[in-house]
Protein backbone atom coordinates (compact mmCIF):
# COMPACT_ATOMS: atom_id res chain seq x y z
CA UNK A 1 0.00 0.00 0.00
CA UNK A 2 2.85 2.39 0.82
CA UNK A 3 4.32 1.83 -2.61
CA UNK A 4 0.89 2.61 -4.07
CA UNK A 5 0.82 5.93 -2.24
CA UNK A 6 4.34 6.71 -3.45
CA UNK A 7 3.35 5.87 -7.01
CA UNK A 8 0.26 8.03 -6.64
CA UNK A 9 2.28 10.98 -5.34
CA UNK A 10 4.63 10.59 -8.30
CA UNK A 11 1.74 10.35 -10.73
CA UNK A 12 -0.35 13.05 -9.06
CA UNK A 13 0.48 15.91 -11.45
CA UNK A 14 -0.57 13.78 -14.42
CA UNK A 15 -3.74 12.55 -12.69
CA UNK A 16 -4.70 16.11 -11.73
CA UNK A 17 -3.97 17.17 -15.29
CA UNK A 18 -6.43 14.50 -16.41
CA UNK A 19 -9.02 15.70 -13.88
CA UNK A 20 -8.64 19.25 -15.22
CA UNK A 21 -9.14 18.06 -18.80
CA UNK A 22 -12.25 16.11 -17.74
CA UNK A 23 -13.59 19.26 -16.04
CA UNK A 24 -12.87 21.35 -19.15
CA UNK A 25 -14.67 18.84 -21.35
CA UNK A 26 -17.63 18.73 -18.96
CA UNK A 27 -18.00 22.48 -18.58
CA UNK A 28 -17.27 23.20 -22.25
CA UNK A 29 -19.70 20.51 -23.37
CA UNK A 30 -22.33 21.71 -20.89
CA UNK A 31 -22.00 25.35 -22.03
CA UNK A 32 -22.39 24.38 -25.69
CA UNK A 33 -25.22 21.98 -24.82
CA UNK A 34 -27.09 24.73 -22.97
CA UNK A 35 -26.84 27.14 -25.92
CA UNK A 36 -28.06 24.44 -28.31
CA UNK A 37 -30.79 23.35 -25.90
CA UNK A 38 -32.24 26.86 -25.55
CA UNK A 39 -32.10 27.60 -29.28
CA UNK A 40 -33.57 24.30 -30.43
CA UNK A 41 -35.92 23.95 -27.48
CA UNK A 42 -37.52 27.26 -28.43
CA UNK A 43 -37.42 26.56 -32.19
CA UNK A 44 -39.12 23.19 -31.62
CA UNK A 45 -42.14 25.08 -30.25
CA UNK A 46 -42.45 27.30 -33.31
CA UNK A 47 -45.85 27.47 -34.96
CA UNK A 48 -44.19 27.39 -38.38
CA UNK A 49 -43.97 23.82 -39.62
CA UNK A 50 -40.70 24.38 -41.44
CA UNK A 51 -38.90 25.81 -38.40
CA UNK A 52 -40.34 23.17 -36.11
CA UNK A 53 -39.46 20.41 -38.57
CA UNK A 54 -35.89 21.66 -38.82
CA UNK A 55 -35.49 21.77 -35.04
CA UNK A 56 -37.04 18.32 -34.60
CA UNK A 57 -34.75 16.84 -37.27
CA UNK A 58 -31.62 18.24 -35.64
CA UNK A 59 -32.74 17.11 -32.18
CA UNK A 60 -33.67 13.57 -33.26
CA UNK A 61 -30.51 13.28 -35.35
CA UNK A 62 -28.13 14.08 -32.52
CA UNK A 63 -30.13 12.09 -29.98
CA UNK A 64 -30.37 9.07 -32.21
CA UNK A 65 -26.91 8.57 -33.67
CA UNK A 66 -24.95 7.75 -30.51
CA UNK A 67 -22.37 9.94 -28.77
CA UNK A 68 -19.41 7.76 -29.71
CA UNK A 69 -20.31 7.82 -33.41
CA UNK A 70 -20.47 11.61 -33.26
CA UNK A 71 -17.12 11.88 -31.50
CA UNK A 72 -15.49 9.67 -34.11
CA UNK A 73 -17.23 11.51 -36.91
CA UNK A 74 -15.77 14.82 -35.78
CA UNK A 75 -12.37 13.29 -35.13
CA UNK A 76 -11.87 10.82 -38.04
CA UNK A 77 -14.24 11.92 -40.78
CA UNK A 78 -14.06 15.72 -40.68
CA UNK A 79 -10.28 15.82 -41.33
CA UNK A 80 -10.88 13.71 -44.46
CA UNK A 81 -13.37 16.35 -45.58
CA UNK A 82 -10.72 18.99 -45.04
CA UNK A 83 -11.74 20.26 -41.59
CA UNK A 84 -9.08 19.68 -38.94
CA UNK A 85 -10.37 19.99 -35.40
CA UNK A 86 -8.30 19.97 -32.22
CA UNK A 87 -9.26 16.76 -30.35
CA UNK A 88 -10.63 18.85 -27.45
CA UNK A 89 -12.77 20.80 -29.92
CA UNK A 90 -14.05 17.58 -31.47
CA UNK A 91 -14.84 16.20 -28.00
CA UNK A 92 -16.62 19.33 -26.78
CA UNK A 93 -18.52 19.66 -30.05
CA UNK A 94 -19.78 16.06 -29.92
CA UNK A 95 -20.66 16.23 -26.19
CA UNK A 96 -22.36 19.60 -26.62
CA UNK A 97 -24.42 18.56 -29.65
CA UNK A 98 -25.42 15.17 -28.24
CA UNK A 99 -26.43 16.31 -24.76
CA UNK A 100 -27.70 19.61 -26.15
CA UNK A 101 -30.22 17.66 -28.21
CA UNK A 102 -31.41 15.83 -25.10
CA UNK A 103 -31.53 19.08 -23.14
CA UNK A 104 -33.50 20.78 -25.93
CA UNK A 105 -36.33 18.37 -25.19
CA UNK A 106 -36.12 19.32 -21.51
CA UNK A 107 -36.21 23.04 -22.37
CA UNK A 108 -39.15 22.55 -24.73
CA UNK A 109 -41.08 20.48 -22.18
CA UNK A 110 -40.43 22.95 -19.36
CA UNK A 111 -41.52 25.96 -21.43
CA UNK A 112 -44.69 24.07 -22.33
CA UNK A 113 -45.37 23.42 -18.64
CA UNK A 114 -45.48 27.10 -17.73
CA UNK A 115 -49.19 27.73 -16.95
CA UNK A 116 -51.32 29.32 -19.69
CA UNK A 117 -52.30 32.15 -17.38
CA UNK A 118 -48.71 33.39 -17.43
CA UNK A 119 -48.74 33.56 -21.24
CA UNK A 120 -52.09 35.35 -21.23
CA UNK A 121 -50.84 37.82 -18.64
CA UNK A 122 -47.95 38.85 -20.90
CA UNK A 123 -50.43 39.50 -23.69
CA UNK A 124 -52.56 41.57 -21.33
CA UNK A 125 -49.45 43.59 -20.47
CA UNK A 126 -48.68 43.85 -24.23
CA UNK A 127 -45.17 42.54 -23.79
CA UNK A 128 -43.12 41.77 -26.88
CA UNK A 129 -42.28 38.12 -27.59
CA UNK A 130 -38.70 38.64 -26.43
CA UNK A 131 -39.82 40.29 -23.20
CA UNK A 132 -42.34 37.54 -22.61
CA UNK A 133 -39.70 34.82 -22.94
CA UNK A 134 -36.93 36.61 -21.08
CA UNK A 135 -38.85 38.12 -18.19
CA UNK A 136 -41.82 35.82 -17.59
CA UNK A 137 -41.70 32.41 -19.24
CA UNK A 138 -38.05 31.42 -19.18
CA UNK A 139 -37.38 32.18 -15.49
CA UNK A 140 -40.29 29.92 -14.56
CA UNK A 141 -39.30 27.22 -17.05
CA UNK A 142 -35.72 27.42 -15.79
CA UNK A 143 -36.77 26.45 -12.28
CA UNK A 144 -38.70 23.50 -13.73
CA UNK A 145 -35.90 22.24 -15.97
CA UNK A 146 -33.00 22.24 -13.49
CA UNK A 147 -33.59 18.73 -12.02
CA UNK A 148 -33.57 17.14 -15.50
CA UNK A 149 -30.59 19.23 -16.56
CA UNK A 150 -28.73 18.02 -13.47
CA UNK A 151 -29.26 14.42 -14.62
CA UNK A 152 -28.02 15.26 -18.10
CA UNK A 153 -24.98 17.07 -16.69
CA UNK A 154 -24.00 13.96 -14.73
CA UNK A 155 -24.49 11.89 -17.90
CA UNK A 156 -22.29 14.34 -19.79
CA UNK A 157 -19.56 14.07 -17.15
CA UNK A 158 -19.72 10.29 -17.42
CA UNK A 159 -19.77 10.50 -21.21
CA UNK A 160 -16.45 12.38 -21.25
CA UNK A 161 -14.68 9.18 -20.13
CA UNK A 162 -14.69 7.91 -23.72
CA UNK A 163 -12.51 10.69 -25.19
CA UNK A 164 -9.32 8.73 -24.57
CA UNK A 165 -10.12 7.08 -27.90
CA UNK A 166 -9.49 10.36 -29.72
CA UNK A 167 -6.09 10.97 -28.08
CA UNK A 168 -7.35 13.22 -25.27
CA UNK A 169 -5.47 12.54 -22.02
CA UNK A 170 -8.43 12.84 -19.67
CA UNK A 171 -8.79 11.32 -16.20
CA UNK A 172 -9.73 7.85 -17.49
CA UNK A 173 -6.71 7.85 -19.79
CA UNK A 174 -4.40 8.76 -16.88
CA UNK A 175 -5.81 5.94 -14.74
CA UNK A 176 -4.40 3.43 -17.19
CA UNK A 177 -0.84 4.65 -16.63
CA UNK A 178 -1.42 4.92 -12.87
CA UNK A 179 -2.52 1.29 -12.94
CA UNK A 180 0.85 0.20 -14.28
CA UNK A 181 2.62 1.73 -11.26
CA UNK A 182 0.06 0.55 -8.71
CA UNK A 183 -2.69 -1.99 -9.34
CA UNK A 184 -6.09 -2.20 -10.96
CA UNK A 185 -8.14 -1.83 -7.78
CA UNK A 186 -6.16 1.12 -6.50
CA UNK A 187 -6.05 3.04 -9.78
CA UNK A 188 -9.61 2.50 -10.97
CA UNK A 189 -11.05 2.60 -7.47
CA UNK A 190 -9.47 6.02 -7.05
CA UNK A 191 -10.70 7.04 -10.50
CA UNK A 192 -14.28 6.07 -9.69
CA UNK A 193 -14.12 8.02 -6.42
CA UNK A 194 -12.82 11.12 -8.25
CA UNK A 195 -15.65 10.91 -10.80
CA UNK A 196 -18.15 10.42 -7.97
CA UNK A 197 -16.87 13.49 -6.14
CA UNK A 198 -17.01 15.55 -9.34
CA UNK A 199 -20.57 14.37 -9.97
CA UNK A 200 -21.53 15.14 -6.39
CA UNK A 201 -20.10 18.67 -6.58
CA UNK A 202 -21.98 19.29 -9.83
CA UNK A 203 -25.19 18.04 -8.20
CA UNK A 204 -24.72 20.37 -5.22
CA UNK A 205 -24.13 23.35 -7.51
CA UNK A 206 -27.23 22.51 -9.54
CA UNK A 207 -29.31 22.10 -6.37
CA UNK A 208 -28.12 25.51 -5.24
CA UNK A 209 -29.11 26.94 -8.62
CA UNK A 210 -32.56 25.41 -8.23
CA UNK A 211 -33.06 26.90 -4.78
CA UNK A 212 -31.94 30.25 -6.17
CA UNK A 213 -34.19 30.00 -9.23
CA UNK A 214 -37.24 29.23 -7.10
CA UNK A 215 -36.33 31.92 -4.60
CA UNK A 216 -36.24 34.48 -7.41
CA UNK A 217 -39.74 33.49 -8.44
CA UNK A 218 -40.83 34.24 -4.89
CA UNK A 219 -42.25 30.77 -4.53
CA UNK A 220 -42.53 30.98 -0.76
CA UNK A 221 -39.45 28.93 0.14
CA UNK A 222 -37.92 30.61 3.07
CA UNK A 223 -34.39 29.36 3.60
CA UNK A 224 -35.49 27.13 6.43
CA UNK A 225 -38.02 25.31 4.29
CA UNK A 226 -35.50 24.80 1.51
CA UNK A 227 -33.11 23.33 4.04
CA UNK A 228 -35.58 20.96 5.60
CA UNK A 229 -36.58 19.61 2.19
CA UNK A 230 -33.11 18.36 1.34
CA UNK A 231 -31.60 17.46 4.62
CA UNK A 232 -28.56 15.44 3.44
CA UNK A 233 -26.80 18.12 1.37
CA UNK A 234 -27.78 21.40 2.91
CA UNK A 235 -24.37 22.92 3.54
CA UNK A 236 -23.62 24.34 0.13
CA UNK A 237 -27.20 25.25 -0.63
CA UNK A 238 -27.55 27.20 2.55
CA UNK A 239 -24.48 29.23 1.65
CA UNK A 240 -25.55 29.71 -1.96
CA UNK A 241 -29.12 30.59 -1.15
CA UNK A 242 -28.05 33.06 1.50
CA UNK A 243 -26.09 34.97 -1.13
CA UNK A 244 -29.00 35.30 -3.51
CA UNK B 1 -14.16 7.75 -57.96
CA UNK B 2 -16.23 10.03 -55.83
CA UNK B 3 -13.95 11.74 -53.32
CA UNK B 4 -16.61 12.51 -50.77
CA UNK B 5 -18.65 9.35 -50.56
CA UNK B 6 -17.75 6.01 -52.15
CA UNK B 7 -20.79 3.74 -52.59
CA UNK B 8 -18.66 0.65 -53.28
CA UNK B 9 -16.91 1.13 -49.98
CA UNK B 10 -20.23 1.73 -48.27
CA UNK B 11 -21.70 -1.52 -49.62
CA UNK B 12 -18.55 -3.35 -48.60
CA UNK B 13 -18.75 -1.95 -45.06
CA UNK B 14 -22.46 -2.59 -44.55
CA UNK B 15 -22.41 -6.41 -44.05
CA UNK B 16 -19.55 -6.12 -41.54
CA UNK B 17 -21.39 -3.46 -39.59
CA UNK B 18 -24.62 -5.45 -39.59
CA UNK B 19 -22.84 -8.60 -38.46
CA UNK B 20 -21.32 -6.93 -35.42
CA UNK B 21 -24.61 -5.10 -34.89
CA UNK B 22 -26.46 -8.41 -34.57
CA UNK B 23 -23.82 -10.42 -32.73
CA UNK B 24 -22.68 -7.77 -30.24
CA UNK B 25 -24.73 -4.57 -30.14
CA UNK B 26 -28.17 -6.19 -30.10
CA UNK B 27 -27.04 -9.11 -27.95
CA UNK B 28 -25.65 -6.82 -25.27
CA UNK B 29 -28.71 -4.56 -25.39
CA UNK B 30 -31.20 -7.42 -25.02
CA UNK B 31 -29.40 -9.46 -22.36
CA UNK B 32 -28.28 -6.44 -20.32
CA UNK B 33 -31.79 -4.98 -20.40
CA UNK B 34 -33.11 -8.27 -19.04
CA UNK B 35 -30.50 -8.21 -16.26
CA UNK B 36 -31.27 -4.57 -15.49
CA UNK B 37 -35.02 -5.24 -15.37
CA UNK B 38 -34.69 -8.09 -12.86
CA UNK B 39 -31.75 -6.82 -10.79
CA UNK B 40 -33.27 -3.33 -10.65
CA UNK B 41 -36.43 -4.75 -9.11
CA UNK B 42 -34.43 -6.78 -6.60
CA UNK B 43 -32.44 -3.68 -5.61
CA UNK B 44 -35.60 -1.60 -5.25
CA UNK B 45 -37.29 -4.20 -3.05
CA UNK B 46 -34.15 -4.70 -0.96
CA UNK B 47 -33.86 -0.97 -0.42
CA UNK B 48 -37.39 -0.84 0.91
CA UNK B 49 -37.30 -3.95 3.05
CA UNK B 50 -33.78 -4.10 4.49
CA UNK B 51 -33.11 -2.67 7.97
CA UNK B 52 -32.27 1.02 7.78
CA UNK B 53 -28.43 0.96 8.08
CA UNK B 54 -28.14 -1.73 5.40
CA UNK B 55 -30.63 0.10 3.18
CA UNK B 56 -28.51 3.24 3.46
CA UNK B 57 -25.38 1.35 2.50
CA UNK B 58 -27.22 -0.15 -0.47
CA UNK B 59 -28.44 3.32 -1.50
CA UNK B 60 -24.88 4.62 -1.39
CA UNK B 61 -23.64 1.75 -3.55
CA UNK B 62 -26.46 2.34 -6.05
CA UNK B 63 -25.70 6.07 -6.18
CA UNK B 64 -22.00 5.39 -6.56
CA UNK B 65 -22.53 3.11 -9.55
CA UNK B 66 -25.07 5.49 -11.05
CA UNK B 67 -22.88 8.56 -10.76
CA UNK B 68 -19.63 7.12 -12.08
CA UNK B 69 -18.84 6.49 -15.76
CA UNK B 70 -19.75 3.11 -17.18
CA UNK B 71 -16.56 3.36 -19.26
CA UNK B 72 -14.39 3.33 -16.13
CA UNK B 73 -16.48 0.51 -14.65
CA UNK B 74 -15.98 -1.51 -17.83
CA UNK B 75 -12.21 -1.01 -17.85
CA UNK B 76 -12.02 -1.73 -14.11
CA UNK B 77 -13.90 -5.03 -14.49
CA UNK B 78 -11.93 -5.88 -17.61
CA UNK B 79 -8.63 -5.72 -15.71
CA UNK B 80 -10.02 -7.19 -12.48
CA UNK B 81 -11.60 -10.29 -14.04
CA UNK B 82 -9.12 -11.43 -16.64
CA UNK B 83 -10.67 -14.90 -16.79
CA UNK B 84 -14.00 -13.59 -18.15
CA UNK B 85 -14.38 -12.61 -21.80
CA UNK B 86 -14.73 -8.88 -22.50
CA UNK B 87 -18.15 -9.42 -24.08
CA UNK B 88 -19.46 -11.13 -20.93
CA UNK B 89 -17.98 -8.36 -18.79
CA UNK B 90 -19.71 -5.83 -21.00
CA UNK B 91 -23.07 -7.57 -20.63
CA UNK B 92 -22.76 -7.81 -16.84
CA UNK B 93 -21.53 -4.23 -16.31
CA UNK B 94 -24.21 -2.76 -18.58
CA UNK B 95 -26.78 -4.88 -16.74
CA UNK B 96 -25.62 -3.71 -13.30
CA UNK B 97 -25.20 -0.07 -14.31
CA UNK B 98 -28.68 0.17 -15.77
CA UNK B 99 -30.13 -1.84 -12.87
CA UNK B 100 -29.20 1.10 -10.63
CA UNK B 101 -31.25 3.40 -12.90
CA UNK B 102 -34.12 0.95 -12.98
CA UNK B 103 -34.06 0.60 -9.18
CA UNK B 104 -35.06 4.28 -8.94
CA UNK B 105 -37.86 3.80 -11.46
CA UNK B 106 -39.21 0.74 -9.64
CA UNK B 107 -38.99 2.56 -6.32
CA UNK B 108 -41.19 5.33 -7.68
CA UNK B 109 -43.53 2.66 -9.07
CA UNK B 110 -43.73 0.85 -5.74
CA UNK B 111 -44.34 4.10 -3.86
CA UNK B 112 -47.19 4.95 -6.23
CA UNK B 113 -49.10 1.82 -5.17
CA UNK B 114 -51.85 3.14 -2.86
CA UNK B 115 -51.43 2.58 0.85
CA UNK B 116 -54.77 0.79 0.97
CA UNK B 117 -53.26 -2.08 -1.02
CA UNK B 118 -50.66 -2.68 1.69
CA UNK B 119 -53.29 -2.46 4.40
CA UNK B 120 -55.48 -4.90 2.50
CA UNK B 121 -52.68 -7.49 2.42
CA UNK B 122 -52.31 -7.09 6.17
CA UNK B 123 -56.04 -7.47 6.61
CA UNK B 124 -55.89 -10.67 4.55
CA UNK B 125 -52.83 -11.75 6.58
CA UNK B 126 -50.82 -12.37 3.45
CA UNK B 127 -47.19 -13.31 3.86
CA UNK B 128 -44.53 -10.74 3.00
CA UNK B 129 -43.51 -12.63 -0.15
CA UNK B 130 -47.09 -13.03 -1.31
CA UNK B 131 -47.76 -9.34 -0.68
CA UNK B 132 -44.90 -8.38 -2.99
CA UNK B 133 -45.46 -11.01 -5.66
CA UNK B 134 -49.25 -11.04 -5.87
CA UNK B 135 -50.19 -7.46 -5.01
CA UNK B 136 -47.45 -4.83 -5.06
CA UNK B 137 -45.13 -5.80 -7.93
CA UNK B 138 -47.85 -6.34 -10.56
CA UNK B 139 -49.24 -2.86 -9.87
CA UNK B 140 -45.85 -1.18 -9.52
CA UNK B 141 -44.18 -2.62 -12.61
CA UNK B 142 -46.89 -1.75 -15.14
CA UNK B 143 -46.10 1.96 -15.24
CA UNK B 144 -42.34 1.31 -15.40
CA UNK B 145 -42.38 -0.47 -18.77
CA UNK B 146 -41.86 2.71 -20.85
CA UNK B 147 -38.93 3.77 -18.64
CA UNK B 148 -37.34 0.37 -19.12
CA UNK B 149 -37.75 0.78 -22.87
CA UNK B 150 -36.15 4.22 -22.82
CA UNK B 151 -33.22 2.91 -20.81
CA UNK B 152 -32.85 0.04 -23.27
CA UNK B 153 -32.54 2.62 -26.06
CA UNK B 154 -29.93 4.68 -24.24
CA UNK B 155 -28.04 1.50 -23.39
CA UNK B 156 -28.21 0.56 -27.08
CA UNK B 157 -26.59 3.86 -27.99
CA UNK B 158 -23.95 3.43 -25.28
CA UNK B 159 -22.83 -0.03 -26.45
CA UNK B 160 -19.93 1.56 -28.44
CA UNK B 161 -18.31 2.18 -25.03
CA UNK B 162 -17.45 -1.53 -25.27
CA UNK B 163 -14.69 -0.70 -27.73
CA UNK B 164 -12.76 0.63 -24.72
CA UNK B 165 -12.32 -2.99 -23.59
CA UNK B 166 -11.58 -4.37 -27.03
CA UNK B 167 -15.02 -5.69 -27.96
CA UNK B 168 -15.63 -5.32 -31.69
CA UNK B 169 -19.11 -3.86 -31.66
CA UNK B 170 -20.54 -1.97 -34.61
CA UNK B 171 -18.59 1.30 -34.27
CA UNK B 172 -15.31 -0.50 -33.65
CA UNK B 173 -16.00 -2.65 -36.71
CA UNK B 174 -16.54 0.58 -38.63
CA UNK B 175 -13.28 2.05 -37.31
CA UNK B 176 -11.33 -1.06 -38.29
CA UNK B 177 -12.89 -1.01 -41.75
CA UNK B 178 -12.16 2.71 -42.10
CA UNK B 179 -8.58 2.24 -40.97
CA UNK B 180 -7.99 -0.58 -43.46
CA UNK B 181 -9.31 1.54 -46.33
CA UNK B 182 -7.87 4.86 -45.18
CA UNK B 183 -11.36 6.31 -45.41
CA UNK B 184 -13.72 6.62 -42.46
CA UNK B 185 -16.72 8.52 -43.72
CA UNK B 186 -18.73 5.60 -45.15
CA UNK B 187 -18.41 3.14 -42.26
CA UNK B 188 -18.82 5.64 -39.43
CA UNK B 189 -21.70 7.47 -41.08
CA UNK B 190 -23.45 4.16 -41.75
CA UNK B 191 -22.97 3.14 -38.12
CA UNK B 192 -24.66 6.39 -37.07
CA UNK B 193 -27.49 5.83 -39.56
CA UNK B 194 -28.06 2.30 -38.26
CA UNK B 195 -28.26 3.61 -34.69
CA UNK B 196 -30.75 6.25 -35.79
CA UNK B 197 -32.87 3.84 -37.84
CA UNK B 198 -33.07 1.39 -34.96
CA UNK B 199 -33.57 3.79 -32.06
CA UNK B 200 -35.92 6.44 -33.46
CA UNK B 201 -38.86 4.16 -34.41
CA UNK B 202 -38.43 2.28 -31.12
CA UNK B 203 -38.61 5.50 -29.13
CA UNK B 204 -41.78 6.50 -31.01
CA UNK B 205 -43.34 3.14 -30.13
CA UNK B 206 -42.39 3.57 -26.49
CA UNK B 207 -43.92 7.04 -26.52
CA UNK B 208 -47.20 5.55 -27.74
CA UNK B 209 -47.04 2.78 -25.17
CA UNK B 210 -46.47 5.38 -22.47
CA UNK B 211 -49.58 7.29 -23.53
CA UNK B 212 -51.68 4.14 -23.58
CA UNK B 213 -50.53 2.97 -20.16
CA UNK B 214 -51.05 6.42 -18.69
CA UNK B 215 -54.55 6.61 -20.16
CA UNK B 216 -55.83 3.50 -18.45
CA UNK B 217 -54.68 4.56 -15.03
Amino acid sequence: MDSNIEALVAALPRVLDGVWITIQLTLGGAALAMVIAVIFGILARSSRTLVRGFARTVIEFFRGTSLVVQIFWFFFVLPQLGVELHPMAAGILALGLNYGAYAAEVVRGSINSVPTGQWEATTALSMTRAQRMRRVIFPQAWALMIPSLTNLLIHLLKGTAVVGTITITDLTFRLDSLQRDTNTFFAYGLGLVIYFVLAYILTLIMNALEVQAKHRLGRGESLKEALSLRSPDTGVEAGEAAKS
Amino acid sequence: MNEFWNWDLAFEALPRLLTSFLTVTLLVTVVSTAIAAVLGLVLAILRMSLPKPLAMILKFIIDFIRMTPIVVQLIFAYFAFTNITPLTIGIIIFGIHYATYMAEVYRAGIESVPKGQWEATTALSMSRTRTWVAVIIPQAVRATVPALGNYAISMFKETPFLLMIGVVEMVQAGLIFGGNNFKYIEAITLAGVIFLLASYPTSLLIGRLEKRLAFKH
